[in-house]
């Protein structure tokens, strides 16, 4: 997986692409906003990490101006702009996902898995399986080994979203993102206790354990090696 | 100035004309009036009777107030008050003025003027009715004498009236320049003027006045944070900081390396967590998010945040109860309110006791939608309830929580933010926060 970091602050994308290399990702680095449009439209990327504020080009207007000459990677925005409205900027303009400094490298993995898997055309699915585990979103109905298992709507909600980031991790504001469609950073452990309950009814009564705690970072839902 | 003089000499002059022309057909309409009647007179009665109506007319205005005249088609005289043919008339059927001679009241022979018209009947006798126009003349002159001072007067008054005004409107202007002046030169407690009329200068300086306070709240508000970065931020970081420093004095092996490393992420994410809840209380306070406010379901908040919060209070045994009304709507930002919500809950699910009972409710009143969010815990003792809703605050009974101490200072933040009323009251026991909304139009 090819990755392009456009970010002026060379220290930060140092440790970024150290980390992402450490994750089998093949990093490039621009500092600078004309050259980080150079680079992404002469080679291929699966995915765009563009901070916003760069020298010489915001990275809104890079954005736009790959998605206007039919480039259509995967871009994650990073940005020190927190407000509500940087966010839909930067949204509007094309990016995929957005991400505020500073922010802990598990969620910028999480998110970049996220975004890399989307590409594949898991939305169009309608069963989803996990080991023994299967989510049908036309019945509505969720199994175990054969079992049926009676969720909640929300719980519904969150495992199909685990299902669909199956094998990656998901933070736990990717979670109040996308399953309760607020933004914010629960400060407790108010997901936590959504995911033990979720947990309860699925992986309870199994032997092997699907829905995994990942140190510091979130939840992961697999089959254990 | 000019305009207004241009407009009253305009008004005026017109009002002239047109009292002259009305003055002046009169006078032809009834002298044509008379000529007709006379002219009809004749083609039915003959010559003799119209002599005989004309002699009488004649009687009746000696001092030719109205003047007659009839001759023979070589203009002799045959009927009339006047003595001869006037040489201004000449033969055919006009109009014309001239000059008549008459005694005044004294017996002085005296010279007037009149306006006649000529009419030749038929068998060539020629006609001449007139209206003596002194009387006319002097009323025109009276008009013109009247509308001239109302000229003058009018422009006299309005000048006097204009510049009072303009020399009224100039001290007000000055006196908001003076302030200004005032609070560029470091007066920044002064305020403009309001001289109580409640004028268009009074709306000013209250606008200008409104204005100041809501610059002056921000400072002080940017001033606060700077000060709370600094408090707040500054011994977290020095934890830090001296947590690493030891750790390498001692020559650590690698499971001590990652465990205070592990330490030192947490903590990190904790200064973090602060200095963003600080920012965001920066941001709802400063306002700007306000002109993208939308239309928001505020029931349907409170149910998602119920949802959200239930298991946590299933945890602690609590019961979490909610009423959210039916489509209670408010302008705001959505994700803002459910935050302040958010963290509501979770103050009472963190302060009500084992067992507790919490409940969220929101409902229609009179003034506006209104939320509240009540636990049995504690509560908070009335004299501390100020001070609860500012930064850094966690009250003395219950240090030992975990948080911020921003919670309740991003409540009262998002709240101003959306104009709303935020209370805290004795739900005898535990606290009761009531969060009361302006009415939407």
């Amino acid at each position: 997986m090819r990755v392009l970091v456009i970010e002026d602050d060379q220290e930060a994308a140092g440790y970024m692409a150290k980390g992402l290399r450490e994750h089998g990702y093949v990093v490039d680095h621009a500092a600078t906003g004309p050259d980080g449009l150079a680079m992404a439209t002469g080679e291929p990327y699966d995915i765009l990490i563009v901070d916003r504020m760069l020298p010489g080009m915001d990275g809104l207007v890079i954005v736009e101006a790959l998605r206007k000459s039919g480039n259509h990677s995967p871009v994650l925005f990073l940005s020190a702009l927190a407000q509500v409205d940087d966010r839909v900027k930067g949204l509007q303009a094309g990016g995929d996902d957005y991400l505020t400094k500073p922010y802990a490298f598990s969620e910028l993995l999480a998110r970049i898995e996220a975004l890399l898997r989307r590409g594949k055309g898991v939305s169009e699915k309608t069963v989803f399986k996990v080991g023994d585990l299967e989510l049908d979103l036309l019945t509505r109905s969720v199994t175990r080994a054969g079992r049926k298992i009676d969720l909640q709507p929300r719980e519904f909600k969150l495992l199909e979203f685990l299902m669909r980031h199956s094998g990656q991790v998901v933070t736990r504001t990717m979670l109040l993102e996308g399953v309760w469609d607020y933004h914010f950073d629960p400060k407790t452990n108010v997901i936590d206790v959504h995911i033990s309950r979720l947990r309860q009814k699925i992986d309870k009564d199994f032997d092997a354990s699907l829905l995994h705690t990942v140190r510091g970072a979130g939840y992961s839902l697999r089959e254990s090696e | 100035m000019v305009l207004f003089g241009t407009s009253v000499c305009g008004v005026l002059g017109f009002e002239y004309w047109q009292t002259a022309r009305v003055i002046g057909t009169q006078t032809d309409t009834t002298i044509e009036v008379e000529t007709q009647g006379l002219a009809e007179h004749y083609r039915e009665f003959g010559l003799a009777q119209l002599i005989f109506v004309i002699k009488e007319r004649a009687r009746n205005n000696p001092n030719l107030q109205s003047i007659y005249l009839l001759t023979d088609p070589n203009l002799a005289p045959l009927a009339g008050n006047l003595s001869a043919w006037p040489t201004q008339a000449g033969g055919s059927p006009s109009w014309f003025d001239f000059r008549i001679e008459t005694t005044d009241t004294k017996g002085n022979k005296v010279e007037r003027p009149a306006r006649a018209q000529t009419f030749v009947l038929p068998d060539n006798f020629h006609l001449l009715v007139g209206r003596e126009m002194t009387e006319r003349q002097q009323f025109q002159a009276l008009i013109t004498n009247a509308l001239f001072w109302g000229l003058i007067l009018t422009l006299a008054l309005g000048m006097l009236g204009g510049v009072l005004m303009s020399r009224h409107v100039l001290s007000r202007i000055e006196a908001i320049n003076r302030g200004s002046r005032a609070i560029l030169d470091g007066d920044l407690q002064r305020r403009m003027p309001i001289s109580g009329s409640g004028d268009e200068f009074d709306r000013l300086s209250e606008n200008l006045n409104a204005m100041l306070d809501q610059i002056e709240r921000l400072m002080a508000g940017m001033r606060e944070v700077t000060n709370d970065i600094a408090h707040d931020l500054r011994s977290p970081i020095n934890r830090l900081r001296s947590r690493l420093e030891v750790t390498l004095m001692k020559e650590p092996g690698p499971d001590e390396l990652r465990s205070v490393m592990e330490d030192t992420i947490e903590e990190a994410d904790t200064i973090l967590e602060t200095f963003n809840a600080i920012l965001d209380i920066a941001l709802a306070e400063s306002g700007v998010l306000r002109d993208r406010f939308e239309t928001v379901d505020l029931s349907e908040v409170v149910q998602d945040v119920t949802e959200l919060y239930e298991p946590l209070a299933a945890e602690k045994n609590e019961s979490l109860t909610c009423m959210p009304g039916e489509h209670l709507t408010v302008k705001g930002n959505r994700h803002l309110l459910f935050r302040a919500l958010a963290n509501l809950l979770d103050n009472a699910i963190k302060y009500a006791p084992e067992h507790g009972t919490i409940s969220i409710e929101a409902s229609a009143e009179k003034s506006g939608v209104v939320v509240s969010v009540t636990d049995n815990g504690p509560g908070i003792p009335p004299e501390q309830r100020e001070q609860a809703l500012k930064r850094f605050t966690r009250l003395e009974t219950s240090r030992s929580a975990a948080g911020s101490g921003l919670g309740l200072a991003l409540v009262a933040a998002i709240a101003r933010l959306h104009a709303a009323d935020l209370k805290l009251e004795d739900n005898a026991p535990g606290l009761r926060v009531v969060l009361a909304f302006p009415k939407t139009q």
